[in-house]
Protein backbone atom coordinates (compact mmCIF):
# COMPACT_ATOMS: atom_id res chain seq x y z
CA UNK A 1 0.00 0.00 0.00
CA UNK A 2 3.14 2.32 0.50
CA UNK A 3 3.05 3.60 -3.26
CA UNK A 4 -0.66 3.93 -2.87
CA UNK A 5 -0.32 6.63 -0.11
CA UNK A 6 2.61 8.01 -2.22
CA UNK A 7 -0.07 8.78 -4.93
CA UNK A 8 -2.19 10.33 -2.69
CA UNK A 9 0.41 12.70 -1.63
CA UNK A 10 1.52 14.07 -4.73
CA UNK A 11 -1.56 14.08 -6.40
CA UNK A 12 -4.32 12.68 -4.45
CA UNK A 13 -7.05 15.24 -4.24
CA UNK A 14 -7.64 17.66 -7.37
CA UNK A 15 -6.20 20.34 -4.51
CA UNK A 16 -3.35 18.59 -4.10
CA UNK A 17 -3.10 17.94 -7.94
CA UNK A 18 -2.98 21.85 -8.67
CA UNK A 19 -0.60 22.99 -5.67
CA UNK A 20 2.33 20.53 -6.90
CA UNK A 21 1.29 21.88 -10.11
CA UNK A 22 1.44 25.22 -9.09
CA UNK A 23 4.66 25.28 -7.34
CA UNK A 24 6.14 23.98 -10.49
CA UNK A 25 4.54 26.74 -12.51
CA UNK A 26 6.00 29.40 -9.92
CA UNK A 27 9.73 27.83 -10.54
CA UNK A 28 9.00 27.81 -14.12
CA UNK A 29 7.59 31.52 -14.01
CA UNK A 30 11.23 32.65 -13.01
CA UNK A 31 12.68 31.21 -15.12
CA UNK A 32 10.83 31.96 -18.29
CA UNK A 33 11.12 36.05 -16.72
CA UNK A 34 15.11 35.33 -16.86
CA UNK A 35 15.36 33.63 -20.14
CA UNK A 36 13.48 36.94 -21.10
CA UNK A 37 15.89 39.36 -19.65
CA UNK A 38 18.95 36.88 -21.02
CA UNK A 39 17.41 37.17 -24.46
CA UNK A 40 16.59 41.02 -24.12
CA UNK A 41 20.09 42.05 -22.93
CA UNK A 42 21.26 39.84 -25.68
CA UNK A 43 19.84 42.02 -28.75
CA UNK A 44 16.51 39.66 -29.43
CA UNK A 45 13.53 41.68 -30.05
CA UNK A 46 11.25 40.92 -26.72
CA UNK A 47 8.13 39.83 -29.70
CA UNK A 48 10.72 37.39 -31.39
CA UNK A 49 11.71 36.01 -27.25
CA UNK A 50 7.80 35.88 -26.32
CA UNK A 51 6.49 34.44 -29.71
CA UNK A 52 9.36 31.74 -29.53
CA UNK A 53 8.21 30.81 -25.86
CA UNK A 54 4.75 30.21 -26.92
CA UNK A 55 5.58 28.18 -30.13
CA UNK A 56 8.50 26.58 -29.14
CA UNK A 57 7.30 25.93 -25.61
CA UNK A 58 10.65 24.13 -24.37
CA UNK A 59 12.55 26.32 -22.13
CA UNK A 60 16.29 24.24 -23.01
CA UNK A 61 16.22 24.51 -26.71
CA UNK A 62 15.00 28.20 -26.03
CA UNK A 63 18.11 29.08 -23.75
CA UNK A 64 20.19 27.39 -26.14
CA UNK A 65 19.10 28.99 -29.00
CA UNK A 66 19.43 32.71 -28.05
CA UNK A 67 22.98 31.90 -26.84
CA UNK A 68 23.88 30.32 -29.69
CA UNK A 69 22.03 32.74 -32.22
CA UNK A 70 23.23 35.56 -30.74
CA UNK A 71 26.87 34.85 -30.47
CA UNK A 72 27.00 34.00 -34.27
CA UNK A 73 26.00 30.54 -34.65
CA UNK A 74 24.85 29.60 -37.79
CA UNK A 75 20.99 29.51 -38.34
CA UNK A 76 20.71 25.59 -39.52
CA UNK A 77 23.41 24.65 -36.44
CA UNK A 78 20.73 26.94 -34.03
CA UNK A 79 17.75 24.80 -35.15
CA UNK A 80 19.34 21.36 -35.51
CA UNK A 81 20.94 21.95 -31.83
CA UNK A 82 17.64 23.08 -30.98
CA UNK A 83 15.51 19.92 -32.41
CA UNK A 84 18.16 17.61 -31.00
CA UNK A 85 17.63 18.63 -27.86
CA UNK A 86 14.21 17.96 -27.70
CA UNK A 87 14.15 14.59 -29.63
CA UNK A 88 13.39 13.06 -26.23
CA UNK A 89 9.89 14.35 -27.22
CA UNK A 90 9.52 11.45 -29.54
CA UNK A 91 9.43 9.28 -27.01
CA UNK A 92 7.46 10.55 -24.95
CA UNK A 93 4.60 11.11 -27.42
CA UNK A 94 4.82 7.56 -28.01
CA UNK A 95 4.64 6.80 -24.21
CA UNK A 96 1.62 8.85 -23.58
CA UNK A 97 -0.10 8.15 -26.77
CA UNK A 98 -2.79 6.57 -25.05
CA UNK A 99 -3.49 9.94 -22.71
CA UNK A 100 -4.24 12.24 -25.78
CA UNK A 101 -6.06 9.02 -27.28
CA UNK A 102 -9.80 10.46 -25.95
CA UNK A 103 -9.23 13.71 -26.41
CA UNK A 104 -10.39 14.05 -30.17
CA UNK A 105 -8.20 14.68 -33.16
CA UNK A 106 -8.27 18.37 -32.51
CA UNK A 107 -7.17 17.89 -28.62
CA UNK A 108 -4.49 15.50 -29.65
CA UNK A 109 -3.02 18.09 -31.93
CA UNK A 110 -3.36 20.70 -29.27
CA UNK A 111 -2.18 18.62 -26.28
CA UNK A 112 0.94 17.12 -27.83
CA UNK A 113 2.50 20.91 -27.82
CA UNK A 114 2.08 20.64 -24.11
CA UNK A 115 4.04 18.09 -24.27
CA UNK A 116 6.68 18.84 -21.73
CA UNK A 117 9.16 16.78 -19.42
CA UNK A 118 6.96 17.90 -16.34
CA UNK A 119 3.80 17.19 -18.04
CA UNK A 120 5.21 13.76 -18.88
CA UNK A 121 5.95 13.16 -15.08
CA UNK A 122 2.66 14.15 -13.47
CA UNK A 123 0.89 11.87 -16.03
CA UNK A 124 3.01 8.51 -15.24
CA UNK A 125 3.16 9.32 -11.23
CA UNK A 126 -0.50 8.26 -12.09
CA UNK A 127 -2.05 5.04 -12.80
CA UNK A 128 -5.73 4.97 -13.53
CA UNK A 129 -6.15 6.78 -17.33
CA UNK A 130 -8.56 9.33 -16.10
CA UNK A 131 -6.32 10.51 -13.73
CA UNK A 132 -3.40 10.41 -15.94
CA UNK A 133 -5.26 12.98 -18.55
CA UNK A 134 -6.16 15.44 -15.77
CA UNK A 135 -2.76 15.01 -14.15
CA UNK A 136 -0.93 15.85 -18.00
CA UNK A 137 -3.62 18.68 -19.03
CA UNK A 138 -3.30 20.12 -15.85
CA UNK A 139 0.18 20.50 -15.72
CA UNK A 140 0.57 21.18 -19.25
CA UNK A 141 -2.16 23.50 -19.59
CA UNK A 142 -0.66 25.45 -16.45
CA UNK A 143 3.22 25.47 -17.22
CA UNK A 144 1.74 26.81 -21.20
CA UNK A 145 -0.41 29.17 -19.60
CA UNK A 146 2.92 30.65 -17.70
CA UNK A 147 5.37 30.47 -20.14
CA UNK A 148 5.18 32.89 -23.04
CA UNK A 149 3.79 35.75 -20.28
CA UNK A 150 6.63 34.87 -17.97
CA UNK A 151 9.35 35.24 -20.83
CA UNK A 152 7.27 38.29 -21.91
CA UNK A 153 7.35 40.04 -18.13
CA UNK A 154 10.77 39.42 -17.79
CA UNK A 155 12.18 40.50 -21.20
CA UNK A 156 10.28 43.96 -19.75
CA UNK A 157 12.17 43.94 -16.38
CA UNK A 158 15.39 43.39 -18.02
CA UNK A 159 18.24 43.69 -16.13
CA UNK A 160 15.99 43.47 -12.66
CA UNK A 161 15.14 40.25 -13.04
CA UNK A 162 16.79 38.48 -10.31
CA UNK A 163 19.17 35.40 -10.57
CA UNK A 164 16.67 32.00 -10.46
CA UNK A 165 20.17 30.32 -8.98
CA UNK A 166 20.56 32.81 -6.06
CA UNK A 167 16.46 31.29 -5.67
CA UNK A 168 17.70 28.15 -6.10
CA UNK A 169 15.29 27.30 -8.79
CA UNK A 170 17.56 25.47 -10.69
CA UNK A 171 17.47 23.02 -8.20
CA UNK A 172 13.80 22.87 -7.39
CA UNK A 173 12.58 21.75 -11.49
CA UNK A 174 14.85 18.41 -11.22
CA UNK A 175 13.68 18.03 -7.63
CA UNK A 176 9.59 18.11 -8.62
CA UNK A 177 10.67 15.71 -11.23
CA UNK A 178 12.60 13.55 -9.33
CA UNK A 179 9.87 13.60 -6.40
CA UNK A 180 7.02 12.12 -9.45
CA UNK A 181 9.33 9.43 -10.55
CA UNK A 182 10.36 7.93 -7.66
CA UNK A 183 7.34 6.06 -6.83
CA UNK A 184 7.76 4.59 -9.82
CA UNK A 185 11.15 3.40 -9.15
CA UNK A 186 9.97 1.16 -6.16
CA UNK A 187 9.39 -1.43 -9.04
CA UNK A 188 12.53 -3.32 -9.44
CA UNK A 189 13.08 -3.72 -12.86
CA UNK A 190 12.37 0.02 -13.64
CA UNK A 191 14.56 1.47 -11.02
CA UNK A 192 17.07 -0.87 -12.64
CA UNK A 193 16.43 0.76 -16.46
CA UNK A 194 16.26 4.22 -14.84
CA UNK A 195 19.67 3.90 -13.04
CA UNK A 196 21.64 2.23 -16.16
CA UNK A 197 20.01 4.71 -18.40
CA UNK A 198 21.27 7.93 -16.10
CA UNK A 199 24.79 6.60 -15.30
CA UNK A 200 25.16 6.77 -19.38
CA UNK A 201 23.68 10.41 -19.91
CA UNK A 202 25.93 11.49 -16.95
CA UNK A 203 28.84 9.57 -18.34
CA UNK A 204 28.39 10.88 -22.47
CA UNK A 205 27.17 14.22 -21.25
CA UNK A 206 30.92 15.97 -21.06
CA UNK A 207 31.59 14.24 -24.66
CA UNK A 208 28.43 14.60 -26.68
CA UNK A 209 26.18 17.84 -27.83
CA UNK A 210 23.70 18.44 -25.42
CA UNK A 211 20.50 16.12 -26.23
CA UNK A 212 22.30 13.32 -27.49
CA UNK A 213 23.40 11.69 -23.88
CA UNK A 214 19.50 12.05 -22.30
CA UNK A 215 18.33 9.95 -25.75
CA UNK A 216 21.16 7.43 -25.41
CA UNK A 217 20.02 7.02 -21.88
CA UNK A 218 16.94 4.87 -23.56
CA UNK A 219 19.50 1.81 -23.64
CA UNK A 220 19.05 1.70 -20.03
CA UNK A 221 15.19 0.40 -20.93
CA UNK A 222 17.26 -2.98 -21.68
CA UNK A 223 17.77 -3.40 -18.19
CA UNK A 224 13.55 -3.60 -17.54
CA UNK A 225 13.29 -6.52 -20.03
CA UNK A 226 11.50 -9.10 -20.13
CA UNK A 227 8.36 -7.09 -19.08
CA UNK A 228 6.47 -9.50 -17.47
CA UNK A 229 3.12 -9.96 -17.60
CA UNK A 230 2.01 -8.99 -14.16
CA UNK A 231 0.59 -5.58 -13.05
CA UNK A 232 1.23 -2.34 -14.64
CA UNK A 233 5.07 -1.46 -13.57
CA UNK A 234 5.66 1.22 -10.68
CA UNK A 235 1.96 1.46 -9.72
CA UNK A 236 0.99 -1.82 -8.68
CA UNK A 237 -0.98 -0.57 -5.85
CA UNK A 238 -2.40 -3.57 -4.65
CA UNK A 239 0.92 -5.32 -4.12
CA UNK A 240 1.91 -4.87 -0.29
CA UNK A 241 5.43 -3.17 -0.31
CA UNK B 1 18.50 35.68 -34.03
CA UNK B 2 15.48 35.29 -36.52
CA UNK B 3 11.92 34.94 -37.16
CA UNK B 4 13.11 32.27 -39.25
CA UNK B 5 15.14 30.21 -36.90
CA UNK B 6 12.24 30.41 -34.22
CA UNK B 7 9.72 29.00 -36.73
CA UNK B 8 12.09 26.15 -38.19
CA UNK B 9 12.85 25.67 -34.15
CA UNK B 10 8.60 25.44 -33.42
CA UNK B 11 8.16 23.25 -36.30
CA UNK B 12 10.55 20.66 -35.66
CA UNK B 13 9.59 20.41 -32.12
CA UNK B 14 6.30 20.19 -32.77
CA UNK B 15 6.72 17.36 -35.65
CA UNK B 16 8.53 15.43 -32.38
CA UNK B 17 5.66 16.11 -30.09
CA UNK B 18 2.93 15.47 -32.25
CA UNK B 19 4.40 12.06 -33.85
CA UNK B 20 3.98 9.71 -30.90
CA UNK B 21 0.22 10.83 -30.59
CA UNK B 22 -0.13 10.20 -34.22
CA UNK B 23 1.47 6.91 -34.30
CA UNK B 24 -0.42 5.79 -31.11
CA UNK B 25 -3.69 6.46 -32.72
CA UNK B 26 -3.08 4.24 -35.74
CA UNK B 27 -1.41 1.44 -34.15
CA UNK B 28 -2.48 -1.29 -31.86
CA UNK B 29 0.15 -1.64 -29.04
CA UNK B 30 0.14 -4.76 -27.20
CA UNK B 31 -0.15 -4.14 -23.09
CA UNK B 32 3.69 -5.17 -22.86
CA UNK B 33 4.76 -2.60 -25.55
CA UNK B 34 2.81 -0.08 -23.71
CA UNK B 35 4.69 -1.32 -20.66
CA UNK B 36 8.15 -0.76 -21.95
CA UNK B 37 7.20 2.50 -23.92
CA UNK B 38 6.15 3.93 -20.24
CA UNK B 39 9.46 2.78 -18.79
CA UNK B 40 11.14 4.35 -21.58
CA UNK B 41 9.40 7.47 -20.59
CA UNK B 42 10.82 7.12 -16.88
CA UNK B 43 14.39 6.17 -18.14
CA UNK B 44 14.40 9.38 -20.23
CA UNK B 45 12.74 11.60 -17.41
CA UNK B 46 15.59 10.28 -14.97
CA UNK B 47 18.51 10.53 -17.18
CA UNK B 48 16.96 14.42 -17.67
CA UNK B 49 16.69 14.70 -14.04
CA UNK B 50 20.22 13.62 -13.33
CA UNK B 51 21.98 15.34 -16.12
CA UNK B 52 20.06 18.59 -15.09
CA UNK B 53 20.90 17.76 -11.47
CA UNK B 54 24.46 17.74 -12.65
CA UNK B 55 25.58 19.85 -15.69
CA UNK B 56 24.36 22.84 -17.10
CA UNK B 57 25.12 23.67 -20.53
CA UNK B 58 27.76 20.63 -20.48
CA UNK B 59 29.72 21.46 -17.36
CA UNK B 60 29.44 20.79 -13.63
CA UNK B 61 26.39 22.67 -12.19
CA UNK B 62 27.90 23.20 -8.53
CA UNK B 63 27.68 21.53 -5.68
CA UNK B 64 24.63 24.34 -4.36
CA UNK B 65 21.98 22.82 -7.06
CA UNK B 66 23.25 18.83 -6.74
CA UNK B 67 22.49 19.44 -2.67
CA UNK B 68 18.96 21.12 -3.41
CA UNK B 69 18.36 17.90 -5.69
CA UNK B 70 19.70 15.74 -3.54
CA UNK B 71 17.90 17.10 -0.12
CA UNK B 72 14.93 17.12 -2.38
CA UNK B 73 15.20 13.27 -3.52
CA UNK B 74 15.81 12.36 0.22
CA UNK B 75 12.36 13.97 0.90
CA UNK B 76 10.62 12.60 -1.38
CA UNK B 77 11.48 9.19 -0.58
CA UNK B 78 10.53 10.24 3.43
CA UNK B 79 6.94 10.59 1.16
CA UNK B 80 6.96 14.44 2.27
CA UNK B 81 4.71 16.23 0.07
CA UNK B 82 5.18 17.18 -2.94
CA UNK B 83 5.38 21.53 -2.18
CA UNK B 84 8.03 20.99 0.77
CA UNK B 85 10.15 18.77 -2.03
CA UNK B 86 10.15 21.59 -4.39
CA UNK B 87 10.66 24.55 -2.15
CA UNK B 88 13.01 22.37 0.48
CA UNK B 89 15.18 21.89 -2.36
CA UNK B 90 15.30 25.22 -3.73
CA UNK B 91 16.15 26.78 -0.71
CA UNK B 92 18.79 24.14 0.19
CA UNK B 93 20.21 25.87 -3.14
CA UNK B 94 19.92 29.37 -2.04
CA UNK B 95 21.45 28.66 1.11
CA UNK B 96 24.62 27.27 0.12
CA UNK B 97 25.29 29.60 -2.40
CA UNK B 98 24.60 32.37 0.61
CA UNK B 99 26.83 30.64 2.91
CA UNK B 100 29.32 29.01 0.46
CA UNK B 101 29.95 32.38 -1.76
CA UNK B 102 32.52 30.40 -4.47
CA UNK B 103 32.22 29.72 -8.04
CA UNK B 104 31.99 25.84 -6.83
CA UNK B 105 28.62 26.63 -5.84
Amino acid sequence: MRSLKRTAKVSGGESSLLAAVASMGFALAVIGASLGAIAVSRGVPLWLATLMAALVFAGGSELMAVGMATSGAAPLAVVLGGVLLNARHLPYGLALGNVLEASGPLGRLFGSHLLVDEAVAFALAESDPHRQRRAYWAAGLTLYGVWAPSVFVGGLIGNGVGDPRALGLDAALPAGLLALVLPSLRDRPTLRAVALGSVVAVVLTPLLAEGLPVLLALLGTLAALPISRGARRGTREEEPA
Amino acid sequence: MTLGVVVALAAGTYALRVAGPLLRGRLRVPERGRRLLATAALVLLGAFVTTSALYESGAFAGMARVGGVVVGGVLAWRRAPFVVVVLVAAGVAAGMRVLFDTSFM
